[in-house]
């Protein structure tokens, strides 16, 4: 009976389809179309094969980052509902894979990107992969509810490394792209806590609502709102965004902010109150507010990032206002 | 009496669809990196013969 509970093939064997689950394939392909926009707003001629080993690059480095992190926070994946069913704390792969997966692509990506396109490109995606395996997940993430502000810095580099690979420069465009992104990442990622904040409490993670509470974050969730869409509108006013761009920011960011209003006048994130018969109608009330702005956010986003991909490959004129 | 350490049906079949994951992304690596360099010299690799 000992031997039995001792035999090799007593745990689930690992598919190469968990390996590919390592790497986050839903987060890598969102890396992959901000780094492509950055990469065609620069509207440099770049060899489109060396184009695309730079894309391929951010990829790999963005699954390396997804397994490292899958590494690190088995521990609080297997708490959480949302994350339980991941490879590591499933049990399919053990943790020193996902370690050595995530080094090896890490190495191979940055290494990659170094020699074929350029080494400015290659730091950046370096530094990405650092500030996302190690400020991140091993810092940040379990030590203050600024964790997805801070860190959502890596989140918002890939346009630059982007642009970076097209011309071995990061100018101020550029780093606009990654200021959408960075200011997206607080009101996108608490409207998911705001209806997740149970899960993310039993794992001992500080998400805003945890250590702050509710209200205080549908108010933080509509100031970042208030900060987010004046920089949505900047493009129009530097010479990246044209006339489409200015509109869908426009008139995306009013619904954003809409939404975030109706959040911020919601209940979202707070605990049903036992005395209350409706209580229950209302936390679910609230959290289809948190729902709506946390979908909507991923939509605004993208037609953000894919109508400025689209001016460009289209040629259309840029405003520059500020010109 | 079976050998409690043989692998079973499953493992097998898992284990080698994981061997020719990793050996389709070792030749798609060898392959880039064979058509990176030729870009990058210009197409003057070839030059000396």
């Amino acid at each position: 009976m000992a031997m039995a509970t001792a035999h090799p093939t007593s745990r689930a064997p690992a598919r190469w389809q968990d390996y590919v689950q390592l790497l986050k394939p839903r987060v890598m392909s969102l890396v992959v179309f901000t780094a492509l926009t950055g990469l065609v707003c620069a509207d440099t001629r770049l060899n489109p094969i060396l184009a695309g080993v730079a894309i391929l690059c951010v990829a790999v480095g963005a699954g390396a980052s997804g397994a490292l992190n899958m590494w690190y926070d088995a521990d609080i994946d297997a708490k959480m509902r949302r994350t339980r069913g991941r490879p590591v704390p499933a049990g399919r792969v053990q943790g020193a894979d996902a370690l050595a997966l995530g080094i090896v692509l890490s190495l191979f990506s940055v290494m990659l990107m170094g020699m074929a396109v350029n080494w400015f490109a290659a730091g950046l995606l370096a530094f990405t992969i650092g500030f996302y395996a190690v400020v991140y997940t091993m810092w940040l993430k379990r030590w203050t509810a600024q964790n997805i502000v801070i860190g959502g810095l890596a989140g918002a580099l890939p346009p630059v490394i982007g642009w970076a690979a097209a011309t071995g420069t990061a100018p101020l465009n550029a780093w606009l792209l990654c200021a959408i992104i960075f200011m997206w990442t607080p009101p996108h990622f608490w409207a998911l806590s705001l209806y997740t904040s149970e899960d993310y409490a039993k794992a001992g993670v500080p998400m805003m609502p945890v250590v702050k509470g509710a209200a205080s974050t549908r108010a933080q969730i509509l100031i970042y709102s208030l900060i987010l869409i004046p920089i949505c509108l900047a493009p129009a006013a530097t010479g990246l965004g044209g006339p489409i761009y200015l509109g869908v920011a426009a008139l995306g960011g009013l619904v954003f902010l809409l939404l975030a209003f109706r959040l911020y006048r919601s209940r979202a994130g707070e605990a049903a109150d036992p005395r209350n018969d409706d209580g229950l109608y209302d936390v679910r009330a609230g959290a289809r507010d948190a729902r709506n702005l946390f979908a909507f956010s991923i939509l605004y986003l993208a037609l953000l990032f894919a109508t400025l991909l689209g001016e460009h490959l289209t040629g259309v004129a840029p405003l520059e206002l500020l010109r | 009496m079976s050998d409690p350490f043989r692998e079973g049906e499953d493992f097998a079949k898992a284990r080698r669809g994981r061997n020719i994951a990793l050996a389709l992304g070792l030749v798609v690596f060898v392959i880039l990196v064979f058509v990176v360099t030729v870009i990058r010299m210009g197409g003057h690799v070839f030059d000396a013969y």
